[in-house]
Order: C-alpha cells, then structure tokens, then sequence
C-alpha cells in the first residue's frame, strides 16, 4: 500500500441512468450524494472533504459546472475540487477521492460524478465535435464516432475480429442490465439485431454504441480507523492508477490502449497483483462502444492481446463465467452519463464484493473487483482495484 | 444496500412531454466566437499545403519524422531539429464510413475517413483525412492512395487545400 492511511469506500449511492431527467444536475448530485451518505449511516457532519468529477461543461451549457453542482454535492463549506479527464473522470474521480484521504489530510471524502447530456440539444453529441484540433481535425468536420470507428476498424484488422465476435459484448451486457434498477436501455437482444441496426459510422451501428443519458452517481471514503468505526463490512481501495498518452492519435498505431496497461500496471504494483487473471475477480472495463470491452480487457492484462473476443465467445465474460466481466450491464446497459457511469462501475465493484448486488450478483464469493474507465482523445486510461 | 433500495432518485421525462412543451425548459444558445492562431509549427505546415506540399519535422535524437510538425519532440522534450518534406502519397492505417454529421443526422453520401501513413514520414506517422473516388465498400487496409490537391488558386492554407486522397 502507498498512502500514508489505508481507504476504504464505505457507501455508495446512484440515480436512475435515463436520456433525459426532470432533475437538474446539482438536484441530480443530490439524489446520489444522499443515498450514499445514507447508506453508510452518515451526516454531512461526518464528511470532511469532496472530490466531483464531471465532463465537458458544454453539456450542460454552464460553464466551470463544478461551481454549479457544490450544493447538491454536499461541498457547503468544505474543501471542493473537480476533477476532468473526459471519459476517464468517473473513476479518476475515485481515484482523486483516495489520495484527499490516503495523503492523511482528511479522514472522509464523498467522491460524487455527475453529467447531464440532456441539457444540449438537438443532440449531445454535438457538443463534442468542440474537442477537436483546430487545424487538422475540425475543418474536416470530425466526430467522435468517425474517431472510435477509426479505432475500431484497426482493431478488427490487426486480430482479424469479426463484428459478430464484437456484438456479443452487446447481446451480453444489455441482458445484464435487465436485472440493474438504474438500467436505460436493457434488453434482449441477439447478435443478428446487433449487425442489422443502422450504420452509423462502419464498423460502428447503433446496437454497437451506448446512449447518452443523464445520471449521478457518488461514494463515501473513509480511512482504515474511521472506515471500521462505521461499518463491519468496508471495502478497501488498495490500487489505483492513471496514465495520458500523446493528444498525436494519427501517430500512434489505435490497435492497443497502451495507456491503458501503465495505468494498470500502476494500480496493480500498488495492490500487490500479480497474475491479474487469477487475482480479479470481477471486473467493470469501460465500454461505450461494445469493442472497448474487449480492448480494455486485453489493456488491463485480463488476457492476452487479440484473445478477448474468444473469451467472451466461451462464456468467461458472462456474470457465472471465470471472469465475469460489467455484471452491472455497463455503458451499452445501463447508460452512458459520462462521468457517472464510470463511478457507477465502481459502485458496482463496492455492491459485488459486499455481496450486495442483488440478481445481479456474480457467483464465488468474489474479493477483488476492478473497474476502469477511458476518455480524451483515445489516449487517457483510469484504474480502481478493490478488495473485501 | 443496492439489493435493499426499492427506489432510486430521478424523475424520467418522455420525449413528448419535452417537444410538446409540458415540461418547464430555459434556452440559450451561445454566441462566443474563436479564432486560433496557427501557432509556429503549424504555420509553416499550412502554408507549404498552400504550395501543394506536406511538411513534417525530424528530431535527430529519437530519429523520428513527425507530421504533423512540430516545433519540439514530445517524447524527448528537446526542440525539433529540422523541417522536412514527407511525400503527399500513403498507405491506409485504417479507415471508417461516416452516415452521420457531426449533430447525429443521417447524410446521403458516406463519408470515408481514414489515417493516412504518410510516405516519407516515420512509420505509423499518420494523418487524419477522407478517402473519395472509390466505392466504401471498395476501400482496403494498406491500400496506397495519394492526395488530390485543391488548384492552386482555391488553396486557403488548411487541411482542406488538399480535397481527400484517392487509391493509386
């Protein structure tokens, strides 16, 4: 273990995941921080600092949009920062939250993430064309789905994947997703739906992608003498890591998310895994799009390069498999609030390993969890490994 | 507690509910506008596309030839050594067939996109652009194609001096 303190999550809270919620985002903050603080039996008295995340204030068209969630965050006169790393924020988030409380300057954290799509219209992805180089990339009328088809497409061709291999991703975590409460767009759906909805952007269709959606997710962080004060049953953050390649995407070769492995390999030096495998025992890898499953498997060391597709082909992935892999139901299932949904994959590590997850719970008494999210311009990768 | 909670904060709103103005909305639409400067490296590379010609930058320590150019190698965190002229022919890294804009909306034509590793450049140093004159369904990884350049007197010093590149 690195930090002076050991940390431990505590509690854990979520909104409905849904394309477009009544709620404004602090309400939304609100619904998530409260449940969580709630769950772990605590007041606002009890938190001593908070960690936000959220991503692109050009969703919610408030700029500097940390400001504007504070009150529902549970931030009233108290230590605040936000953090921003495009998709990856939801568990950088987390991560952020650990160092407030492993540095042994506070002895809580509420970790809250936040994002609320709806809000630009008439669709969100618009508001993401702005992320783009002013001279190469946006006079060509770029989009983030031409990007990700590009990565992709390499993908396939450097393994020789087909895209039936790569829509059982989809087929298996829109039908886990049935059993999440949260849950926008769950269902059952078979590899045929998949290849025959609408191109997008090929290889991308529209079975392939998650939605856009609006949600709020948060935990409660405490240090090892608070943590078992409050509870019998912590559950410990015992890695963590980070990792930003070049922003020069045309220059390196899309087929590998290399950042994503030294992300990894950071967070498992810290928690002493080895053979990562054998030593996780469920695990949530970012997946907006149904091949980054896949390619943040194979990133995070869960297999060998280009062996993701046959594990999931076999069954491994499913929630009663070897290694069952977004039991939650993910991105493609549960929804795509950004910065939420990737605190939400860790909420879902927190409830498997405290066996609290319901029908969705993965057999085998599970002790290590993991949960990794992804962003900026295909180049950032953030990592949690949790342990009961 | 995930198993215990029967109801989870957050009211849904159906699309309907939103277009037929039942639900109380304010609206904004931003006015601001940008303008960047080119900045040093990328100066020069726009205005060699004026002149019809792709320039990258070599630093002597890593040995790499980087388009797009750059003033300093990012790798070896030293200034880049001297401005290099790359070939406006390539190979296809990989590619992808937009039938949506930029605002989710379907459009008639497919767009292809691609990375183009540049001839002449190091290994894997690609560019992002579009691939035309071909049949999507046509278009190969590895393919060589080269750069259709605007007439010289439509050419603005921007990627779009050069139109798209075809197979060769």
């Amino acid at each position: 273990m690195l930090g002076k303190k050991r940390v431990a999550i505590v509690g854990a809270g979520l909104t409905l995941f849904r394309r477009n919620l009544k709620e404004t985002g602090k309400e939304l903050c609100y619904g998530a921080t409260k449940m969580a603080l709630d769950s772990a039996g605590l007041t606002l008295k009890d938190i001593d600092s908070v960690a936000f995340g959220s991503a692109p204030d050009a969703f919610d068209g408030i700029h500097m949009k940390g400001e504007n969630m504070v009150d529902g965050s549970g931030a009233w006169r108290k230590p605040f920062s936000r953090v921003f790393v495009g998709g990856g924020t939801g568990v950088f988030t987390a991560d952020a939250g650990w160092w407030h409380v492993a540095s042994g300057l506070f002895d809580t954290c509420l970790v809250v993430a936040e994002e609320k799509m709806s809000s630009c219209y008439p669709h969100p992805a618009y508001a993401f064309t702005t992320i783009f180089d002013p001279m190469m990339s946006r006079p060509l009328g770029t989009t983030l789905i031409w990007i990700f088809a590009l990565e992709m497409h390499r993908y396939m061709h450097r393994h020789g994947i087909k895209k039936e291999q790569i829509a059982l991703v989809s087929v298996k975590n829109k039908k886990n997703a049935l059993d999440h409460p949260c849950a926008q767009l769950a269902a059952n759906i078979t590899v045929e739906d998949v290849l025959n909805s609408e191109i997008m952007c090929w290889p991308v269709q529209r079975l392939d992608i998650s939605p856009t959606s609006d949600g709020a997710a948060a935990l409660v962080l405490a240090s090892e003498d608070v943590a078992k004060k409050i509870t019998d049953n912590p559950v410990w953050i015992d890695g963590v890591g980070w990792c930003i390649d070049s922003t020069y995407w045309t220059n390196r070769d899309l087929y590998y998310p290399d950042y994503v492995e030294y992300a990894a390999r950071m967070a498992y030096k810290m928690a002493g895994i080895k053979n990562p495998p054998k030593e996780i025992d469920v695990a949530e890898p970012y997946d907006p799009f149904d091949y980054k499953e896949l390619h943040h498997m194979e990133g995070l060391l869960l297999c060998k390069k280009g062996e993701a597709p046959k594990l999931t082909a076999e069954g491994v992935t499913q929630r009663d498999g070897d290694l069952p892999i977004n039991p939650s139901g993910g991105l493609l299932g549960v929804g795509n609030p950004i910065a939420a949904a990737g605190l939400m994959k860790v909420c879902e590590i927190f409830w498997q390993l405290r066996g609290e997850a319901g029908k969705r719970q993965v057999p085998g008494d599970p002790r290590t969890g993991l949960a990794q999210a992804w962003g900026d311009l295909m180049q950032y990768g953030s990592v949690i490994v949790l342990r009961r | 507690m995930s198993a215990k909670i029967k109801k989870y904060p957050g009211h849904p709103l159906k699309s309907a509910e939103v277009r037929e103005g039942k639900v109380l909305t304010s609206r904004w639409k931003p006015k601001a506008k940008y303008m960047w400067s080119a900045g040093v490296a990328m100066s020069r590379f726009l205005n060699e596309l004026k002149k019809g010609k792709i320039v990258g930058t070599k630093c002597n320590k890593c040995g790499r030839i980087m388009v797009p150019p750059r003033v300093f190698c990012e790798q070896c965190f030293k200034s880049t050594d001297k401005w290099t002229y790359v070939k406006d022919t390539g190979t296809v890294n990989t590619y992808s067939v937009s039938f949506i804009a930029g605002d989710a909306s379907r459009i008639k034509e497919p767009i292809i996109v691609a990375i183009i590793d540049l001839d002449g450049a190091s290994p894997g140093m690609g560019i992002q652009h579009k691939i035309s004159e071909i049949n999507w369904k046509e278009v190969k990884f590895g393919m060589k194609v080269k750069a259709v350049w605007r007439p010289p007197e439509e050419r603005k010093g921007t990627i779009t001096d050069i139109k798209y590149f075809k197979p060769i």
